[in-house]
């Protein structure tokens, strides 16, 4: 059981993130609360991509002598890393929409409260 | 056949450039963007449909983006789904982009640009979707088109930026579902290209991981797709955006999660395994049909017809998902008939619902009355049309899609289907007979009279300008040029795509 949970430590954290982030996004009534919620359920899957990618002992793939360049079990495999470089770059700009639409509620409706928010919307 | 090859990238490229030239253009020249739009997505219309007609005769097309070949590089692969997809969407596209010429600047005044801008960037994702052959740029283009479908959700009125804002919480949800069904399934088969994933997946047999991963993307498709029970952004999103953004995503944004729900559980995976293995199609096909239902009542429920056509989508993405649970070639020609048909449909009423909108300044159900089918004889000709057609009568274009999926249904024995199909179709009458009862009749049940007849000379027609009207009644008609034509539709196009396994 320890070995269990030893050997895959890393997803245990993932998974405790992805919890953490799903729970900012579904449950906090305050969007910006909302909005971080993102931010942390994001990661966690660019964290599951890069420690699903990763093993301990290899090294980049460039031809070298110093390494047996024939056997790919001393290599990594960088395409996943390198594609959550993509990855990232789409959640910055997926935040950086979020933070424009929360200007533009708060100019409307001086408010990121969503109770307060239903309950002005609902009083117009 | 070396020249044909291009074909792929030359129904996506038109979008992006477009995208990019929309805005270069001096403040002054008001119609430039505009035209740059209809320009850009008539060309990819005319790409798509020469991909149509070519990957029916003659199989698919393979394109290698940059000459990297696949796993390497991103391929873009044409075959009969896709070609059909991209016609789907680059046609609404255009059309819609036809009736935005005076719709937009009145409504975005001086942001023209902008607007045309960020709706080719939708379209330019769309079809990125569509024709990638690479399941993490599968993630970039739904990324692309959600944020382009996040700005012009929120371009509308005061309430537009909170249900956009909704709309970009869950869609992200759903985003990142799928690319965690991703990574399960890269971990499993060492590979992000479709092709290689179908080849691998029924090597491994029974895999937990590449299972989990299906069943993950399918949930956050579901999301971007707005299937029952995951449907709560929609109707809000759409009701407070303007029409014309309204018009653009609506018949073709939820589509194309559909075409990656095919794609995953018939193309990528084995047809057998997804349908007997694990009931998955089976729970797609059950929430289609409650969201069938539950949309058509709530469709019902409301006063104001945007709302309603919003509702109606929830319902109408139904009968796909029904198609897809039918998981057999009937249901699959249904689904896919159903997509095309659905989205003539839904841009028509959602046309109509902007001329409407133009002339009269709202679109409230209840406030409609006998007067607007003079002012508008062929508006509400045409809302007639495609009203007619989402209720399913013969010869209209509706029909036969749910004809097929009648006929799925009945193959597999699935009474459940059968009745929901019947059933909704009366719930559809009741929504649009009620609009069409205000339109045509007079609410009072007394007979027409002389009175009537000199009030009705009294009134002046106000047609919607040339700009408004030809999108609007072209659609309308081309609905029943489907529905005549649906058995070369499907003999031609939709049989050579449905997957060997199925």
């Amino acid at each position: 059981m320890i070995e269990f949970l030893h050997s895959y430590y890393a997803y245990w954290a993932i998974i405790l993130l992805l919890v953490i982030g799903l729970y900012g996004m579904l449950v906090k009534t305050n969007l910006m609360k909302k909005v971080i919620g993102m931010i942390i359920f994001q990661n966690a899957i660019i964290l599951l991509f890069v420690a699903a990618a990763f093993k301990w002992d290899a090294t980049v793939p460039v031809l070298d002598p110093a390494y047996p360049s024939e056997d790919p079990v001393n290599y990594l495999n960088p395409l996943p890393h390198t594609l959550m470089l993509t990855a990232i770059v789409v959640g910055v700009a997926i935040v950086g929409v979020a933070f424009a639409l929360l200007i533009a509620i708060y100019r409307n409706y001086g408010t990121l409260e969503e109770p307060v928010l239903m309950e002005r919307m609902r009083s117009e | 056949m070396e020249a044909w090859v291009h074909l792929a990238v030359a129904i996506l490229l038109p979008a992006f450039f477009g995208a990019l030239v929309a805005v270069i253009f001096p403040a002054r020249w008001r119609n430039a963007p505009w035209v740059t739009a209809v320009i850009t997505s008539g060309l990819a219309f005319a790409a798509s449909v020469a991909g149509l007609v070519y990957t029916a005769s003659r199989g698919e097309v393979r394109y290698y983006l940059g000459g990297w070949e696949p796993p390497m590089g991103i391929e873009l692969v044409m075959d009969p789904l896709s070609a059909f997809f991209c016609a789907v969407v680059t046609g609404m596209a255009f059309f819609v982009f036809i009736h935005g010429k005076t719709v937009v600047p009145r409504e975005t005044p001086g942001k023209e640009a902008a607007f045309y801008s960020t709706a080719l960037l939708l379209v330019g994702g769309l079809l990125g979707i569509v024709l990638t052959g690479d399941l993490f740029n599968l993630y970039v283009f739904l990324e692309i088109s959600s944020l382009a479908g996040y700005a012009l959700v929120a371009i509308g009125d005061r309430r537009a930026p909170f249900s956009a804002f909704r709309y970009l919480i869950l869609g992200t949800i759903g985003a990142s579902f799928y690319l965690l069904g991703v990574a399960f399934i890269a971990m499993e088969t060492g590979s992000f290209n479709m092709g290689d994933v179908a080849r691998v997946v029924p090597a491994l047999g029974d895999s937990a991981p590449a299972t989990v991963g299906l069943i993950l993307i399918v949930f956050g498709i579901g999301l971007k797709m707005a299937l029952f029970p995951m449907h709560g952004w929609l109707s809000d999103a759409y009701t407070y955006a303007t029409s014309t953004s309204t018009a653009i995503i609506a018949p073709i944004g939820t589509k194309v999660a559909a075409y990656v729900l095919l794609r995953g559980c018939f193309y990528m995976f084995d047809p057998d395994f997804v349908r007997e293995g694990i009931p998955l199609t089976t729970i797609i096909g059950y929430l289609g049909a409650v969201g069938i239902i539950w949309g058509s009542v709530l469709a019902i429920a409301q006063s104001d017809l945007k709302r309603m056509l919003a509702f109606s989508s929830v319902s109408q993405v139904g009968y796909i998902a029904l198609g897809v649970g039918l998981a057999s070639p009937l249901g699959m020609i249904g689904a896919v008939l159903h997509t095309l048909n659905h989205a003539v449909m839904k841009a028509c009423l959602f046309l109509v619902n902007t001329n409407i909108l133009s002339r009269f300044g709202h679109t409230d159900i209840r406030r409609f009355d006998r007067t607007f089918r003079i002012r508008m004889p062929w508006t509400m000709a045409a809302f007639t049309l495609a009203a007619i057609s989402m209720i399913g009568l013969p010869p209209t274009a509706g029909f036969f899609s749910k004809w097929y999926l009648v006929l799925g249904s009945w193959e597999n024995a699935n009474y459940v289907f059968l009745g929901v199909i019947l059933v909704s179709s009366l719930l559809n009458v009741v929504y649009f007979f009620r609009v069409l009862e205000k339109i045509y009749l007079r609410t009072d049940g007394e007979p027409y009279d002389e009175k009537n007849e000199r009030e009705d000379a009294a009134v002046e027609r106000e047609e919607s300008p040339a700009s408004m009207l030809f999108p609007t009644v072209f659609l309308a008609a081309s609905l029943l040029v489907l529905g005549l034509a649906n058995a070369f539709i499907v003999t031609y196009f939709i049989r050579p795509m449905i997957p060997s396994g199925l």
